[in-house]
């Protein structure tokens, strides 16, 4: 009993939380760009929040259901319909089986999450899902989804009863979450090594212009668009560790932003690191939107990821505890 | 003994903190990079996700939230990590030095495999014949495996063969040898890449189904031996 992909998009990825400990052999983690919005549409589910999901960009695959099941979509919003009826995101929507998931307009975002209670089944590559395009490992063969892919479904339980025969269902809970409701554009960074070969006039440009991402951005990394940025000195540097949300200054004196699928190694000026807390609002920035930037000092950003991540853990208690309640109402 | 060269420590985001040695390619500063990053491995710091060497440098990556719990109060997670990394560096014993495996990688160093070998050669005033006999004349140390999955970055070249990238990135195909500066790489993958390709060898260099995943590891010793055009395709 299968989820079958009955028009591929342009890029749909099987993706978790990362693929960690081989960065030392130059194999990126990957894993979910958005990763907040991928372990709410697990938690939605009831999953646990590191199963695999589907990231999907726009435009994105159509998907028919084989069998019922209880899914979750989160993160941007690309109007999804089933069997051409709109349904919301960070909800939880029971689906009765022989039914069609599309996803019909980009409303807001960049990435959206589809999670599937119960998981999927397949195979991992170096302990995770994640799907690594370069390698060709991982995910569904170590690629994008394509028409007629079949994905098996891990769940246990039969939804079937629970819809007493409608198409679908919405569970009656949401997730509120304030993330989303702030717009994208304020990023905060916090200083990188290189941060003092910037000119002082560099400096204050890069905290006060407003910068473009510009349509050479994708899962590896942002392109900005802004006024050069200048260094004092252009000494040569040897290769060395990057992160996601790494920004870089290439030597034209645009920025670049790493994102999750970015080299492990990189040679050019670091000159800061997006905060943890915020990739996940900047993993929904399109190309062509203004991004700008802020300082926050290093407790800062460690302190708003943790809150972050309690906030999740809140999410998924409340979430557990009403869908308990609701798979035992029937009986 | 402890670590006797000197270092600093800053962080990489909120969620890694880097370990200089000094911005320079060096076997005595890749030794304590290989040396810290083993006894990283054998046992590691709490809340740590990876460490990651460089030429110089070695990264960890760790579990924001994981180590929250169990710093001590008033605290960052950067300040109790940072104290517990220098702490192992101090620890560090220098002394034994990490034993280096010798590989052979056979290249076929033909235009036809090396695009760029004849503006090289032609760029450095010398013959074909005289670039290969320099490139195969020296054992090279793997310095790190970075870039993409099994990208080995070795070094030194000889200064006559130093030769700075190309302005604008070409496509490159699985198992080429490049030069960048004194640096010489092999791509383990197809890519588009900057570095002058002199040559390929027909061995595979990463393949995510075997194990071990990539032929070389930061520290091998390689040397390169020149074969032929039918030697490549019986390879």
């Amino acid at each position: 009993m299968n989820l079958r992909i009955i028009k591929s998009g342009v890029l749909d990825t099987i993706q978790d939380l990362g693929r960690y400990g081989w960065q030392h052999l130059g194999i990126n983690p990957a894993g979910a760009m958005d990763r907040f919005s991928a372990q709410l549409a697990n938690i939605l589910v009831g999953n646990d929040p590191g199963q695999p999901v589907i990231e999907l960009h726009f435009p994105a695959a159509s998907f028919f259901f084989e069998r019922p099941a209880l899914i979750a979509i989160t993160g941007a919003d690309f109007c999804a319909a089933l069997n051409g009826e709109d349904i919301p995101v960070n909800q939880p929507v029971l689906v009765n089986k022989y039914s069609v998931l599309q996803f019909q307009r980009l409303n807001k975002g960049a990435r959206a999450y589809l999670a599937i209670e119960g998981g999927l089944e397949m195979n991992q590559w170096l302990n995770s899902y994640s799907t690594h395009l370069k390698a060709a490992a991982g995910g569904y063969s170590g690629r994008s989804l394509q028409t007629d892919d079949e994905i098996r479904l891990s769940s246990s339980l039969n939804w079937g009863p629970y819809l007493h025969g409608k198409e679908f269902c919405l569970l009656p809970w949401q997730a509120s979450t304030d993330w989303e409701k702030q717009p994208g554009v304020e990023i905060n960074i916090l200083l990188g090594k290189e941060w003092a070969r910037l000119t002082e006039a560099s400096q204050k440009q890069l905290l006060q212009q407003t910068f473009t991402l510009t349509p050479q951005s994708d899962r590896m990394g942002y392109r900005l668009q802004g006024e050069p940025l200048q260094l004092e000195s252009k000494e040569e540097m040897i290769s060395t560790a990057v992160n996601f949300g790494t920004l870089q200054l290439l030597p034209n004196g645009q920025l670049t932003i790493l994102m999750a699928d970015h080299q492990t190694t990189g040679g050019y000026p670091r000159v800061g690191h997006v905060i943890s807390a915020h990739h996940s609002k900047l993993a929904q920035v399109r190309p062509g939107e203004p991004v700008r930037f802020s300082l926050m000092d290093h407790q800062q950003a460690e302190e708003l990821f943790i809150q972050q991540q309690k906030h999740l853990q809140q999410i998924r208690n409340a979430c557990q505890l009403k869908l308990e309640h609701f798979i035992h109402a029937l009986h | 003994m402890s670590c006797t060269i000197p270092y600093h420590i800053f962080p990489l985001g909120d969620s890694a903190m880097t370990v200089d040695f000094g911005n320079r390619i060096s076997p005595d500063l890749n030794n304590i990079v290989m040396k810290l990053y083993q006894e990283l491995k054998a046992s590691p710091l709490p809340g740590m996700k990876e460490a990651i060497p460089a030429y110089s440098s070695l990264t960890v990556h760790y579990d924001l939230l994981y180590c929250s719990h169990h710093r001590p109060v008033g605290k960052t997670v950067y300040d109790w990590m940072g104290g517990l990394l220098h702490l192992r560096l101090k620890a560090l014993d220098q002394e034994e030095m990490v034993s280096a495996t010798e590989m052979i990688v056979p290249v076929c160093y033909d235009p036809f495999f090396g695009p760029d070998l004849p503006l090289l050669a032609k760029e450095k005033n010398m013959s074909m014949e005289e670039v290969v006999h320099l490139h195969t004349s020296v054992p090279y140390r793997v310095y790190l495996l970075g870039f993409l999955p099994g990208f080995t970055y070795l070094g030194e070249t000889d200064e006559k063969l130093a030769m700075s990238r190309k302005m604008q990135p070409s496509s490159v195909s699985a198992g080429s040898i490049g030069i960048a500066g004194r640096q010489t790489g092999i791509y383990s993958l197809s890519s588009p890449g900057g570095w002058h390709i002199i040559g390929r060898t027909p061995l595979k260099i990463f393949d995510a189904t075997r194990d071990p995943l990539t032929l070389l590891k930061p520290g091998d010793s390689v040397k390169f031996v020149s074969i032929s055009k039918d030697e490549f395709k019986d390879y």
